[in-house]
């Protein structure tokens, strides 16, 4: 597939803190307007703290953030709330609000920032539920659905308002291969009839392979890779490497250090 | 030398965390009082459903409970007051002593609890598990105020709930004392009643209702904020509501304090 570069989201210079500690370390990336965009890295690299930025659920500590040109780490609430109205979100347990049905967890954003009729709204869940293969289970609560089923309702929850970009927390996490590989058909879906952009924090190789159009890797807070997934393929970097080759890390040169740390005798 | 410092760093930080906590607690209770009275009137709109649902939880459904406690407490009250009284001779005063306490002090009080371990710990855990959940960062992701969403309806629910239970609660207390001085003690029913009516003035359930008032903001907000406290998974949400309970009991007995004290002059 080829695009024309239209950036949607630009990533600037981003840092990002916990205390004294830095979680991300000067990231930039842009993703363009169309394509499937994947966060790549092993656990505890970032990526989901590089999420919670993207859709303003956390402050960096500096660096920039546009959406559509607009910077969202300096904006106001009022602000925020309206570049939000065109931003979905699919979260890692699907978040669904466990104290509604499913049509009502698909309708609220309707109900809420639009001025639509009742039954206009009905009308658009049954739509959206349908178009993740949800039909017909408008009226079950959220544990009354299976794993994969909760995700798709989630999915269809941040599709309610019709939005540019949507945000995958992990979609495949926790799902058999089949159920995955069936959510990351529906994420291709969404994605070509739409023209969605989608932005997909995941660290399954099988589902980058067939979603991604391009990648950025982080290793601790860095990015260490960006482009398409066969451009990361070429690279050099050894951690790059490691990650597509599935390697283990390397624990020969480490056993002396460990009994030592065992011994506690490592300050020697 | 490294005492000092210790002494100082350690001061240092209890400081900076109750400043921390405190200027949070101002943003709750601003963010509350901001989206239940201000934000309306700019056309935001209010969750009345959701705040009638919770109405219902808090206040219809906790009758039977403080209605039992209060007529428990009423009768105890009556017994103990004519143990009392009857060494005077004045065992007829049973009703002004139970009315006037069960009025100014106790049916606010026992309410207020009652509420706190049955209505208090379930905000804590409610609010608590969306956010282990996500359930709140998915609120906020779409663009809805988690305050707006889910403080305000609780808090409104509470505080219109809780004073209607307190009159209940206090006309059966006295109820209480009530059947005790007249089928146990023996007293003339006619002579209880007058005496409650005599004794109770307008000011006495002025100060048992503002009192209850505040109770019930205490007990939502204290609620509402362990709730969003709350980190770690379910461990985490069983420490916070029990934290929630703790504290709003100890708040409510503060303010009752300074109500009492307020109050009696």
């Amino acid at each position: 597939m080829s695009y024309v570069a239209d950036p949607i989201i630009e990533v600037r210079d981003l840092v990002v803190r916990y205390g004294d500690r830095t979680v991300l370390d000067g990231v930039n990336f842009t993703v363009n307007r169309g394509e499937t965009f994947v966060i790549l890295g092993g656990s505890g690299c970032g990526k989901s703290t590089l999420l919670r930025n993207l859709v303003g659920l956390m402050r960096p500590y500096s660096g920039s953030i546009r959406i559509n040109g607009q910077d969202i780490t300096t904006m106001s609430d009022q602000e925020r709330v309206e570049v939000r109205k065109k931003l979905g979100m699919c979260f890692q347990a699907s978040a669904l609000f466990n104290s509604m049905s499913v049509g009502d967890n698909v309708a609220l954003p309707l109900r809420e920032h639009t001025a639509l009729e009742e039954s206009t709204i009905d009308i658009m869940t049954k739509i959206k539920l349908e178009l993740v293969g949800l039909g017909g289970f408008e009226n079950y609560l959220p544990s009354e659905l299976s794993g994969g089923m909760k995700k798709r309702a989630g999915l269809a929850r941040a599709m309610a308002m019709d939005p540019e970009i949507i945000f995958y927390d992990e979609p495949s996490a926790g799902l058999d291969p089949i159920v995955a590989a069936g959510l990351d058909a529906l994420i291709r879906k969404m994605q070509q009839t739409f023209n969605l952009t989608s932005v997909v924090v995941t660290h399954e190789m099988a589902s980058v392979r067939l979603i991604a159009d391009r990648v950025v890797m982080l290793l601790a807070g860095r990015v260490v890779g960006l482009g398409t997934l066969d451009e990361l393929q070429q690279s050099e970097h050894p951690f790059v490497k490691q990650f597509f080759e599935r390697r283990p890390d390397d624990e020969s040169d480490n056993r002396e250090e460990f009994i030592r740390s065992l011994t506690g005798q490592d300050n020697d | 030398m490294s005492a000092v410092t210790y002494v100082f760093g350690y001061t240092g930080r209890i400081s900076l965390n109750a400043l921390y906590a405190l200027a949070r607690i101002c943003v709750l209770i601003n963010d509350t009082l901001n989206w239940t009275f201000i934000q309306p009137l700019r056309g935001k709109g209010l969750r009345w459903r959701s705040a009638v649902e919770h109405f219902v939880q808090f206040g219809v459904n906790s009758l039977p409970i403080v209605g039992l406690i209060c007529f428990l407490i009423g009768g105890i009250m009556a017994m103990q007051s004519v143990y009392l009284l009857r060494a005077f001779g004045a065992t007829q005063y049973v009703a002004n002593l139970v009315g006037v306490i069960a009025v100014r002090e106790l049916a606010p009080l026992m309410t207020a609890i009652l509420l706190t371990g049955r209505s208090g710990s379930a905000i804590t855990a409610e609010i608590g598990t969306m956010k282990v959940s996500e359930e709140i960062d998915a609120l906020e992701v779409m663009g809805l105020n988690p305050t707006k969403h889910l403080v305000v309806p609780k808090f409104l629910a509470m505080i219109l709930a809780i004073p209607c239970l307190t009159v209940l609660g206090a006309l059966i207390m006295i109820f209480g004392g009530f059947a005790v001085t007249v089928w146990v003690v023996g007293l003339e029913p006619d002579v209880y009643i007058n005496n409650t009516i005599k004794s109770i003035k307008i000011r006495d359930f002025a100060t048992g209702l503002s009192k209850s008032f505040f109770f019930g903001i205490v007990i939502c907000l204290v609620g509402v904020y362990r709730g969003f406290q709350v980190r770690g998974g379910a461990e985490g949400v069983g420490h916070m509501t029990t934290s929630s309970v703790v504290t709003s009991i100890f708040l409510i007995i503060l303010v009752d304090l300074v109500f009492t004290y307020l109050f009696f002059f």
